[in-house]
């Protein structure tokens, strides 16, 4: 009977002390520090540099689509002026949302352009990684979002994301970010920026689907990501984009 | 409220500081239980016997300390009512997951330890009280009254036990903290493998500082004298991890300054035009060379009691200072530039309100109290605790 039960004692022992290394062991193993393993990113969003004429009318429709609150972004568009001494002049005065006035600079500009931001939805994405409670996570389409129900509002992801693109959000003191508009592409639509764009700067769609603007981009046109060098591998990816752009 | 004060270009989101003075005292206070720690063991497991007076208070410090690590956090949470998510639904990923898990481990190992050094103390006292008194003291030994001598070796090996696993317990509990900033990649001024080391030393530093402090406060108010050759050892100690600590900090900047990445124009910036007193002047500068002089001098020239325990507290309260100014340009710096690379903002500090400089003062203050409130129930200074091991 005492041989029983030092055995279990052993066994149950052993037990713990394997199951407690592999749990240990396994956010080791190489791909599992990021969430998004195993989810299948079907969607991409195309921002054409090009085609961006900095109306703003994204960053409003963002706005109201998303009730994002006063001095915070979930998307916002930033005016590059690039001059023949090399400066570069970077701004965008609340977000972009009321347009650019024209400035003027002591040397001639040499290329000026409009670059639109949003939450990357990374593969690899750094905020997903650090949340402490899996209150950020990403979907099963690939979108990273957040459980504000879950949150703590620690503001760990908001210093994880290399874009800028996260915030507290003053209202539900949690974090709060772009999610493509999740409530409304879950339905077929567009995202709202998406939508207002009269550009078509933006787009946004399924990677797998023929029939989407965005498969063809992705299939036949030389895309750019923002800091690759980060490995978080964005979803969010751009067409024309400028080295002085971060 | 002042006005935030921006140059350059800075993301819409990065306006606004998310981090504030309660992140930066949490790890000065979390620093202070790794070095109390650290003090307490260098007697109980490498036997350093001239620690012998400051064993005992170093792990009640240790103690309190480490009652408030947590505090700042929940002061800084948007939701502090959510605070144990964090233990219920970790994510392993998550470098910040496993702080609830290793702070509770470390709590109850310091707990014990304490339990066990002050358990000789705590049965003559039930002993000698009557009432409610003599109650409460039996609730402490657990109505353990059983101090043979066969007991207390048992005492004396769990202590040594306990003492031996607190220490790379403390190592882990701040070198943890400072991989929370170091693992960030988003963040190059915070992104160094050197980080970690850089919390756990000055964390060591710190500690043996505020014990040098508080031990020579509570030897005037009570009129005893201090132990000099305690206190001797306790200046070389300091200045020894204080070398390793300074060499640490000066690696990790000119590094940064020789490799010359592209964020190093906007670090420097910002060491410069926002950090200069914090850091140029304070961290790196009076702070710094000053008690690294002096501890010096102390340590290897004979002198005065008098004088070189002046010299030395000077040191030691010059250090605490550096070691906050530290923590302050890492919290702090680190969010006063954009992660575009090319814009600083700034940091105002409210002086009333949650996050404000009056409740971290309160935090701060708060181990020091508990200290105070720790003595009146198990006096830390009595000498003739009957076979008492500490």
């Amino acid at each position: 009977m005492n041989k029983d039960r030092r055995n279990f004692i052993k066994q149950t022992g052993w037990s713990i002390l394997g199951g407690g290394l592999l749990i240990s062991v396994f956010p080791l193993l190489p791909g599992s520090a990021h969430a998004s393993k195993n989810k299948n990113h079907i969607f991409a969003f195309i921002v054409d540099i090009e085609k961006c004429i900095g109306c703003g009318k994204c960053v409003n429709a963002c706005i109201k689509e998303n009730s994002v609150p006063n001095d915070f972004y979930r998307t916002w568009v930033e005016r590059y002026h690039i001059l023949e001494n090399g400066e570069v002049i970077v701004d965008s005065p609340d977000g972009g949302s009321d347009g650019f006035k024209p400035q003027e600079f002591k040397h001639k500009v040499e290329k000026a352009f409009f670059v639109p931001k949003l939450c990357n939805h990374c593969k690899k994405p750094n905020c997903v990684q650090v949340c402490p409670v899996v209150a950020t996570y990403v979907s099963k389409e690939g979108v990273v979002l957040v459980d504000d129900k879950h949150c703590v509002g620690c503001s760990y992801c908001v210093q994880a994301c290399p874009y800028g693109a996260r915030f507290i959000n003053p209202e539900t003191r949690t974090a709060d970010k772009c999610t493509w508009c999740y409530h409304r592409i879950k339905k077929g639509y567009k995202p709202a920026c998406v939508l207002v764009c009269p550009t078509g700067a933006r787009q946004f769609g399924r990677i797998d689907d023929p029939e989407s603007p965005v498969h063809k981009t992705v299939k036949e046109k030389m895309l750019q990501i923002l800091k690759p060098e980060t490995g978080n591998e964005p979803m969010t990816m751009y067409l024309g984009l400028d080295k002085e752009v971060r | 409220m002042h006005e935030i004060v921006t140059s350059g270009f800075l993301f819409p989101n990065e306006i606004e500081v998310h981090w504030s003075i309660m992140i930066v005292i949490y790890p000065y206070i979390t620093g202070l239980v790794a070095g109390a720690f650290i003090v307490s063991s260098l007697y109980h497991v490498f036997g350093v016997k001239e620690l012998k007076p400051i064993a005992k208070f170093s792990l009640v410090g240790a103690f309190c300390f480490l009652n408030f690590a947590c505090t700042p956090l929940l002061f800084h949470l948007g939701h502090p009512e959510r605070a144990f998510n964090i233990m219920f639904t970790p994510k392993f990923t998550s470098a910040m997951s496993g702080f609830g898990y290793i702070y509770s481990f470390y709590l109850v190992l310091v707990l014990l330890e304490i339990w066990f050094v002050f358990r000789p103390q705590i049965v003559s006292m039930a002993l000698e009280s009557t009432g409610l008194k003599k109650l409460f003291y039996w609730f402490l030994a657990l109505g353990n009254y059983d101090l043979s001598e066969k007991t207390l070796a048992i005492d004396r090996k769990l202590i040594l036990f306990l003492a031996a696993i607190g220490i790379p317990s403390a190592c882990l509990l701040h070198g943890y903290v400072g991989f929370l900033f170091g693992s960030l990649k988003s963040n190059p001024w915070w992104s160094t493998p050197l980080m970690p080391v850089i919390f756990l030393m000055s964390a060591i530093v710190s500690g043996i500082a505020v014990l040098i402090i508080c031990y020579w406060i509570v030897m005037k108010a009570k009129g005893m004298k201090p132990d000099n050759n305690c206190l001797k050892c306790l200046y070389k100690y300091l200045w020894g991890f204080f070398i390793v600590d300074l060499t640490l900090e000066m690696l990790e900047i000119l590094t940064m300054y020789y490799e010359a990445h592209e964020e190093w124009h906007i670090i420097s910036r910002m060491l410069t035009e926002r950090l200069g007193f914090s850091y140029i002047i304070l961290q790196m500068s009076i702070c710094s060379v000053i008690p690294m002089i002096l501890l010096g001098i102390v340590s290897l020239t004979n002198m005065k009691d008098s004088t070189r325990n002046t010299l030395g507290i000077f040191s030691s309260a010059l250090i605490l200072i550096q070691v906050l100014a530290m923590r302050w340009n890492v919290v702090i710096g680190g969010q006063l530039f954009s992660k575009s690379l090319r814009g600083l903002t700034t940091y105002n500090l409210p002086f009333f309100g949650r996050e404000g400089l009056a409740m971290a003062v309160v935090l701060v203050a708060l181990p020091f109290i508990t200290m105070y409130v720790f003595n009146l129930i198990l006096p830390v200074w009595q000498k003739e605790v009957p076979k008492a091991e500490g």
